[in-house]
């Protein structure tokens, strides 16, 4: 096996130009639970530890583009966590403050399980995952970068170098179910988006489908409602509507973790509290 | 640059030359096994315990997460790295003082974590010790012990200001 | 009986700092993961990936000429008997025809690092024929069986007084407790190094080191004497020691290669190289009088023992003798059966039956409580156990029973505050995931005690030995007894000094070379037995003292006495360091047995079968998401019978670590199996209680001094783990409303039920 240790973005994609195959290395909290228990032998390793281009992060008017390798302590500590207030919740419920000094966002969209907490935020976000290789560069809405079970769109040579998120105004929540009260896998989790500039309410749920499901006919149902002037919907039943329709739109299984009952259940009471926050349960 | 065999690692302000048939030993492995600097501890390698804590570039991270090759270039403190020359820091003395150590195989993962802890947040609230320590599993203690001695550090730090 | 504090802080009844501690916080203590050895290979073990199967044909021609590998063996190659066990030698070191459960070992590879090992056992071929693993415990009596010993591995009946009789109320129940995992930190490991006599030293982290010995020998077709087990520095065990994981492949592995060979295993072997706690089903149903007085208990549990009996049999008897719980009940009917499965094998973890036994009799009482409109305190209280009482087996209670103090002083500590935490939830139901409306948290109380035996019981031969030798001022002291992190090293030296008042104590490395057993650090026995042993092993050095100080001085024995670490005379004229008798080295030994048990009767289960008992109660506080089943552990209190407190910080830190395991198999812990094939076999998904799970914990020490024991001092391992998970699952339901009949309980156990009933 060798490592390779490349000391910019360019050498990086260079690199992997050369050696496509190659498995990268982020953050490692994937990558290395696989090696050390022998689910995975790679023979190149990209380390992407003294990239720094990858580690930076910036606002653009009402977007925020955040480089691949920044990770989940310095969203929490950063102005992000003030920009994108329902990332930062996702991000301080990963892990342990060990996994998320190393831990990176680029490494939750790429490795794209369904349990990754920051990918229901980043799929109500509508983010746009920034791809690039030694040739040329793409832009892709998370919603096509997330494939399926553990699967995403990028091509051989190519790293994700950073994703853009609106900054939304209006309220982000993000909520999460976990057998215990840290370090746990998601049984179920939720990103709500009320955006009242935009008059736009997004929903994804995860861990109750292969990718993240974006409750359309929930969000649908919600705008049919709002009083965007006033912040409020006019019946407390409306909440739980919201509710049952997220639920629907959830695809779980059994596993050992939880039942597809208790996660479809769980998410229609997760969406109606988070919308009872988002708009501070008035009702009209 | 390209790592095929040797490199070299820069642990507790010295440099460590490593030799390796395989470049996919994680550095909790390389600290131990290949460099004999047994204090960091090994009791999961999948991330979810923080027994084997430790600072790189002075940031607290699993040693079992972090590939050893990679580690080139960084500055790597183990918890023998934390007090000079075989004395006690303030955490290590407070923990023992507090009956915060049964069988010590969370120890040191914990001295890294509350050392971290009380670097960013000298006075913390019992949540947030909860939250700052949740990385690090402990079965023999039930915790008790080890928070009332992030307090007692606390609170000596205080007083000594 | 008076506790007696010496000038100074090192004798009993102290908090003293334990000896090993400066080397464990600065992280240059060693552990048995972290033994090292010039020449040593890596041992690694195959395992059966089926819960059973017949082994048709094993190659290991690929593995053998892996690159740096020396040896990879089948059972063909053992040395001796093929099989071994703590009390029946039914388990396979490797197996030969068949594997009976999912990690069965089937063959060892030994190389020059981890990674060669990996590679070499993935080359290993196994043609397996699988077949139907026998899952359901239910099913074992009647079922093919797993093993040529049969599927029974022992029925314990307990009867007592009027099998007719009846109560004005009667309540049953079914109950189901899942399986535990023990989770101790330190992995499984140890060195085992070929010796020049042609024999072997193992050192290895056990709970037992003569327990481990004694099966060796004969696996190793080695006399005895030429087999040495020393201690190596023991990550935790909480039970899950007490048989073997590598000690018997690491010696094989290095006698068939000639070099000192080092095995480790990752956590996910882990779980399958050790023993869990029994999973039980039990069938109860209580008869009462009007005023709350027990009648009759009729009880039916069944352990599932899974593929190997190991300690099994013990077990299932415990959970019969302790399955009424600590109360006066004139009647009873119980039968507790250990049964085999191919599930994973299952032993001793903290707590040994009397767990899962006192979770159906505390739910019981609970139910009782209701069927009576009686407050669930005042119902316990009415029936609690006192000495001079009569235990179901027919035993009288002849030590200190304060279970009413117990209860009382659990009760007895305010009730926590209504939740004020952190702005944004963190310390309510759901943590930071951040899922909780406060106007669903529901805020419930339970209770629970428990007992069981201290010490080994049914006649099995509990004795222990200890020696002390004093040089030059410096007091040696020499005992088999394993440090696991318990704090016996620390009260070892807090009664040494007691006795003869010397500072300067070493402990030696506990090793079956230099002398012999000191029983297992298990039923929360080695204070109350070593600790006894080392007491009279320095007693006995004082008498030493004194006699050649007597024969010096010309005085009468009687004339001199010990006081704070000198001899004085009566008359004063002598008044000598305790050091300074002699320069000659003075050696004493002491052999400690307690009177000798007896086994329970075939038909009747009576018998004086225990030597002590140990008595505890937990009043536990938890808020609940109803809607999302969340639950918080708010605060747990709890009264224990600890006798006297040698080292009281030691002991505040048995209890809430107790307490934190009583707390993950009421809401988190459970080794989860699917057709014998365990799917959480990993930290990941086997989630024990990390800092955000544990609530502050408020203790009283009940110490009533038991006659006999090393100054009053019962033990205290296993107490906090008795009723805390019972307390834990009371509070959920007194919140919810909920039967909640099985442990642990899951988040859809409850808002399924929930959303159901609304």
């Amino acid at each position: 096996m060798i490592v390779l240790i490349p000391h910019s973005l360019e050498e990086a994609l260079s690199l992997l130009d050369q050696n496509p195959k190659a498995d990268i290395l982020a953050g490692g909290t994937d990558i290395m639970v696989e090696m050390n228990y022998c689910h995975r032998r790679p023979e190149i390793v990209l380390s992407l530890r003294h990239v720094a281009e990858l580690k930076c992060w910036q606002r653009f008017g009402d977007t925020l583009r955040i480089g691949a390798s920044v990770n989940y302590s310095e969203i929490i500590k950063s102005e992000i966590a003030n920009l994108a207030p329902a990332l930062t919740q996702a991000a301080r419920t990963v892990g342990s403050p060990q996994i998320r000094n190393t831990g990176t966002i680029g490494g939750n969209i790429a490795t794209a399980s369904p349990a990754g907490d920051t990918l229901p935020v980043l799929v109500a976000l509508n983010a746009v995952v920034h791809v690039k290789n030694i040739h040329r560069e793409r832009e892709i809405p998370i919603s096509e970068f997330i494939l399926g079970v553990k699967r995403n769109a990028l091509e051989p040579g190519e790293l994700i170098t950073a994703f853009s998120i609106p900054i939304v105004r209006g309220t982000q929540e993000f909520l999460k179910i976990g057998k215990r009260n840290a370090m746990v896998i998601a049984v179920a989790n939720l990103a709500l988006n009320v955006d009242t500039k935009r008059k736009q309410v997004a929903c994804a749920i995860g861990s109750v489908g292969p990718t993240i499901i974006r409750c359309v006919d929930a969000e649908k149902f919600v705008m049919s409602k709002i009083n965007w002037d006033n912040l409020g919907l006019p019946d407390a039943q409306d909440y739980v509507a919201f509710g049952k329709l997220c639920s629907k739109a959830a695809r779980p299984i059994d596993d050992h973790r939880s039942s597809a009952a208790y996660r479809s259940h769980a998410v229609s009471i997760m969406a109606q509290r988070a919308l009872k926050r988002s708009i501070q349960d008035r009702i009209l | 640059m390209k790592i095929e065999r040797n490199y070299t690692l820069h642990i507790n302000g010295k440099d460590h030359p490593v030799e390796s048939d395989w470049l996919g030993e994680n550095l909790l492995y390389v600290l131990r096994e290949k460099l004999g600097i047994w204090g960091t501890k090994n009791a999961c390698e999948q991330g979810e315990c923080g027994s084997c804590s430790v600072f790189i570039n002075g940031v607290m991270t699993c040693s079992c997460m972090e590939l050893s090759a990679s580690a080139v270039g960084t500055k790597i403190t183990t918890v023998e790295g934390l007090a000079p020359h075989g004395e006690l820091t303030d955490v290590q003395e407070e923990m023992l003082n507090a009956g915060a150590v049964q069988c010590g195989f969370c120890t040191p993962g914990l001295v890294v974590a509350v050392t971290d802890l009380l670097e960013t947040n000298s006075t913390p609230s019992r949540l947030e010790v909860k939250e700052a320590l949740a990385g690090n599993l402990c079965r023999c203690t039930g915790y008790g012990r080890i928070e009332d001695a992030v307090f007692r550090i606390s609170e000596k730090r205080a007083r000594e200001q | 009986m008076t506790r007696s504090k010496k000038n100074g802080n090192k004798g009993i009844g102290n908090s003293l700092i334990r000896p090993d501690g400066k080397e464990k916080v600065m992280g240059s203590f060693e552990y048995s993961s972290d033994l090292y050895h010039e020449d040593m290979l890596w041992g690694a073990t195959l395992r059966s990936p089926h819960p059973s199967a017949k082994i048709v044909n094993i190659d290991t021609s690929e593995a053998e000429i892996v690159d740096g590998v020396v040896a990879v063996l089948t059972s063909k190659d053992l040395p001796g008997k093929p099989t071994y066990g703590l009390i029946m030698a039914d388990q396979p070191v490797l197996c030969s025809n068949f594997v009976r459960f999912q990690g069965d070992p089937v063959a060892l590879v030994a190389a020059k690092d981890t990674e060669t090992c990996r590679r070499a056992l993935d080359k290993i071929k196994v043609k397996y024929k699988v077949l139907k693993p026998l899952t359901d415990p239910e099913l074992s009596e009647t079922a093919a069986p797993v093993h040529p010993s049969g599927n029974v591995v022992r029925k314990v009946p307990i009867r007592r007084g009027n099998p007719d009789a009846s109560g004005d109320v009667v309540v049953e129940g079914v109950y189901e407790m899942g399986s535990q995992d023990q989770a101790f930190l330190g992995p499984e490991s140890g060195l085992a190094v070929p010796a020049n006599d042609g024999g072997i030293d193992l050192y290895v982290a056990t709970q037992g080191l003569h327990q481990d010995h004694f099966q060796l020998p004969p696996c190793l077709n080695l006399p005895d004497e030429k087999v040495r087990v020393h201690l190596a520095g023991v990550g935790g065990a909480f039970g899950g020691r007490e048989d073997w994981s590598v000690q018997g492949h690491a010696c094989i592995l290095a006698l068939h290669t000639g070099r000192p060979v080092k095995m480790s295993y990752l956590r996910d072997e882990s779980f399958q190289g050790h023993l869990h706690r029994h999973p039980a089903k039990m069938w109860f149903r209580h008869h009462a009088r009007k005023s709350g007085e027990l009648v009759k208990i009729e009880a039916r549990i069944l352990l599932d023992g899974g593929a190997y009996a190991s300690t099994s049999g013990f077990v299932a008897a415990n959970a019969a003798r302790f399955a009424c719980g600590p109360y006066r009940v004139p009647n009873l009917i119980v039968d507790a059966t250990a049964v085999r499965t191919n599930n994973h094998p299952c032993g001793a973890m903290r707590g040994f039956g009397a767990v899962q036994a006192c979770f159906a009799h505390e739910s019981q009482m609970d139910k009782l409580a209701e069927a009576l409109t009686m407050d669930p305190v005042k119902l316990r209280m009415a029936n609690v156990l006192k000495t001079g009482d009569k235990l179901p087996t027919g035993q009288i209670v002849h030590v200190p029973a304060p279970v009413e103090e117990c209860l009382a002083a659990a009760c007895a500590f305010p009730m926590p505050a209504e939740s004020a935490d952190n702005q944004d939830n963190y310390g309510l139901p759901g943590g930071a995931g951040r899922t909780v409306d406060r106007s669903r948290i529901r805020r419930g109380v339970g209770y629970a005690v428990g007992y069981k035996n201290l010490a080994y019981a049914e006649g099995y031969d509990d004795d222990t030995c200890a020696s002390c030798k004093l040089v030059d001022g410096k007091l040696e002291i020499t005992s088999a007894a394993a440090e696991i992190g318990q704090g016996f090293v620390t009260v070892a030296k807090q009664i040494a000094y007691e006795v003869l008042g010397i500072e300067d104590i070493v402990l030696k490395q506990a090793s079956t070379a230099i002398i012999g057993s000191a029983g297992s650090s298990a039923a929360s026995r080695q204070t109350y037995m070593s600790g006894k042993a080392i007491k009279l092993a320095c007693q006995n050095l004082a008498d030493k003292l004194i006699s050649i100080c007597a024969e010096t001085h010309g005085i009468a024995i009687d004339a001199l006495s010990l006081v704070n670490g000198r001899i004085r005379s009566v008359n004063g004229t002598i008044d000598l360091e305790l050091a300074m008798v002699t320069t000659d080295p003075i050696e004493a030994e002491a052999h400690y047995s307690h009177f000798q048990t007896k086994k329970m009767d075939e038909k009747t289960g009576q018998g004086d079968t225990d030597v002590s008992w140990i008595f505890a109660a937990h009043r536990v506080v938890v808020d609940v998401d109803i809607d999302l089943g969340l639950v918080r552990v708010v605060q747990i209190t709890t009264g224990q019978d600890v006798g006297n407190a040698l080292n009281p910080l030691s002991v505040v830190g048995q209890i809430e670590g107790g307490i934190s395991q009583g707390l993950g198999l009421a809401v988190m812990e459970e080794v989860i199996s699917e057709g014998g094939v365990v799917k959480n076999g990993s930290f990941t998904d086997y989630l024990i209680p990390t800092f955000a799970d544990m609530p502050p914990v408020e203790i009283t020490m009940i110490e009533q001094p038991e006659d006999g024991a090393p100054y009053g001092a019962k033990g205290v391992g296993e107490t906090p783990s008795l009723s805390s998970t019972s307390a834990v699952v009371a509070a959920i339901r007194a919140a919810t409303g909920l039967e909640l009949p099985r442990a642990p309980i899951r988040a859809e156990d409850i808002a399924l039920a929930s959303r159901n009933s609304k």
